[in-house]
Parts: C-alpha cells; sequence; structure tokens
C-alpha cells in the first residue's frame, strides 16, 4: 500500500518534467532507493507495472531501481558506519549518539523520454 | 529494417532527431514536491487564521472517542470542524457529528494507507474555512506511512494507547519523531497490561526530546482538559505570531 502512494507521486512528478520537456513518451524511469527508506523494492516494481498501465504516454515505462547503501554518523566518536549491520549504536564506540547520514533517499534520478 | 528506420531518422529526416530518446536528469526527492504542496497549504491556512492539526494512530487506539471527548470540552471556545480519513466507511465521521454536532467530512483515501498535501487541501476545500479556528484532520490508522507525507498541518499530533505497549516508539521511530504532541490513551487499563509509563517518556524522548507527553483516557476524561488546553494554545500561538 506504501509503495503504491510512492508510486502515484512518481507518476506525478515525472508526466510533469515529461510535459515540460516537450516529451510524449517515457521509456524508462531511474529511481534511487536508500537501503532504509522502508520502500521494498520488488513491490515498488510491482505497483509501478500495475499503475503505468493506465497511464497515458507511460504504458510499458520501465522502473531501474539503484539501491543505495545507508551510513550513520557517530557524534560520539567522529565517524562513519553501515546502518544496517549496526543500527542505532556505534560499532566502534558503543554511543546511541548517532544519526543517519544517507539511505533514506526516495528520489527520481532521470528519466528516458521521446 | 531497424538499421533502416534508424539511418531514416538520423539521415533522412534530421527534424525527426527530435523523437530521440532524451534522458532527463530530474535528482528529486518524490517528497519533495509533497513538501512544497504542504508549505503553500500551510501559509494559505495561515492567512485564514486557520490551525490544522495532523492526528495520527494505529487503529483502535481511540482517536475518535478522544476527539469527541476533546471537541465537547472546546466548542464553545473555538469553531471546530473535523475531515476523516479513512480507506472506507463514513461511520467516524458520522459518529463525530452526532456526538457533537460539528462539521465533519469523510475523506477516503481509495485504498492508500495515508494522506498527501494535495488531498488534505481537497478536503479543507470541502469545509467552510470562513471563521473557523481549528481543522482536525483524522489520518489513517497506521504508524508507518502517515508519518512520511507531510500533510501541511500546522502541528502534528499522535495517540498511542496502553494496550500497544510502552516499545512502540522503538519500533515506529519516524513517527515519534516528527510528532509535537503524544498523547497515551487508555489509562484505565494501566492495571492490566505491562504498560510502563516512565520507559515510554524515555522511548519517546530518544526520538524527539521536544515531544510533549499528557497520558489521558477518552473514556473517563482523565488528561482531556490538558489536551484541550494545548490546542487552545496553539490556535492562539497560530493566530497572534
Amino acid at each position: 500500500m506504501h509503495e503504491l502512494g510512492i508510486v502515484f507521486h512518481i507518476i506525478k512528478e515525472v508526466k510533469k518534467v515529461a510535459q515540460e520537456n516537450n516529451c510524449s513518451k517515457v521509456s524508462k524511469v531511474v529511481m534511487n532507493i536508500g537501503e532504509v527508506s522502508t520502500v521494498v523494492p520488488y513491490y515498488l516494481e510491482d505497483c509501478w507495472n500495475w499503475a503505468v498501465a493506465k497511464e497515458e504516454g507511460l504504458q510499458d515505462c520501465k522502473l531501474e531501481i539503484r539501491m543505495l547503501d545507508a551510513v550513520t554518523w557517530c557524534d560520539g566518536c567522529k565517524s562513519e558506519y553501515p546502518t544496517v549491520a549496526h543500527g542505532k549504536t556505534c560499532p566502534h564506540c558503543g554511543s546511541g549518539n548517532t544519526w543517519l547520514l544517507r539511505g533514506n533517499e526516495i528520489e527520481i534520478q532521470e528519466i528516458e523520454a521521446i | 529494417m531497424q538499421e533502416f528506420y534508424y539511418l531514416y531518422h538520423r539521415i533522412i529526416n534530421p527534424d525527426r532527431q527530435m523523437d530521440e530518446v532524451k534522458v532527463i536528469e530530474i535528482k528529486k526527492s518524490i517528497f519533495e514536491e509533497n513538501g512544497h504542496e504542504a508549505d503553500q497549504l500551510r501559509e494559505e491556512l495561515k492567512r485564514k487564521g486557520v490551525f490544522l492539526l495532523n492526528l495520527m494512530s494505529s487503529p483502535g487506539s481511540g482517536k475518535t472517542t478522544t476527539l469527541i471527548a476533546t471537541i465537547n470540552e472546546l466548542k464553545d471556545k473555538l469553531k471546530v470542524a473535523v475531515m476523516e480519513a479513512d480507506i472506507d466507511s463514513d461511520v467516524d465521521a458520522l459518529k463525530i457529528k452526532e456526538a457533537t454536532g460539528i462539521e465533519t467530512i469523510q475523506l477516503h483515501t481509495g485504498g492508500m494507507c495515508h494522506l498527501d498535501a494535495e488531498m488534505t487541501r481537497q478536503g479543507l476545500d470541502n469545509l467552510p474555512l470562513e471563521g473557523l479556528d481549528l481543522a482536525i484532520l483524522e489520518n489513517v490508522g497506521n504508524l508507518v506511512c502517515p508519518a512520511e507525507f507531510d500533510t501541511g498541518a500546522v502541528r502534528n499530533a499522535m495517540i498511542l494507547s496502553v494496550p500497544e505497549g510502552h516499545d512502540k516508539p522503538l519500533k515506529y521511530p519516524l513517527m515519534f519523531s516528527i510528532c509535537d504532541l503524544v498523547l497515551i490513551n487508555k489509562t484505565d487499563v494501566l492495571p492490566y497490561f505491562d504498560f510502563d509509563m516512565d520507559k515510554c517518556r524515555e522511548y519517546i524522548h530518544l526520538r524527539n526530546p521536544r515531544a510533549r507527553v499528557i497520558p489521558i483516557c477518552a473514556r473517563t476524561g482523565e488528561g482531556i482538559p490538558e489536551f484541550a488546553q494545548w490546542l487552545l494554545d496553539s490556535v492562539k500561538d497560530w493566530k497572534t505570531n
């Protein structure tokens, strides 16, 4: 359900950009999806395929998903570590004073259109 | 054949090069557009002097009962309206209208798990905003998706009920980190659950040190005056500052 809402937002934005660039057909959309963005890539693809079939100019438009690693910053020891493996607690110093640097992206990178 | 077609495009009919695939870089978060729409909505509400509260929670935490108790406390002091968002049915909108007599409308999300700024605007367009002080959006019961989409509300509040457990701020960190106010409902059943109020406060403040926490019981009325006062102060603050 969550992915469907995201797909509607992507479609809205892509149609706007296509129109601004005088394109009538979009053949591919490239998305950057962060590892901890809460988006499940294959759900996103399923929702995408279902939703674009009904959108003029977007039928058969492919969705390419590029996954981005999540990285957390530790303020205790001023270093970075991979979020998924260690969560909120820094593996170097044990501090909980940490925050996400990147990895929650749900971003449209580019589109291919004619 | 395909090669010929390609040649036709490129050489025989140079004008048709316009038709070739263009790569257009966007590099934009899908939340960006919604964020703009939400900011616009807030500006508009500011001009009209309407305070919009986005109320979120899990299904069954007591949003509707809490609203009825609170609105009855407030309706002589403020003009209040409620927008009920659900996937289906209009039971909540009817229930609030019957119990309080205020204006309510029901929004259907058509299967979606949250409301965004555009849907909130459509709802507000159907409310008489003239003279309205407080509009309350009862979001879809869900602790995940509604937290990600800015509705254009001035403040976010959520209800966590005792039977859900005090560990929810750890499991749904984003929801707790975006809320200005957390109401802990159903305090009358505290003796029957292993709910640790101090731990709950600690976990909430771990996610959001500025969140205000008010224990309430919508059924007995405990804590409702405090919530009503928070709303009165917030509305006054929004209208004057």
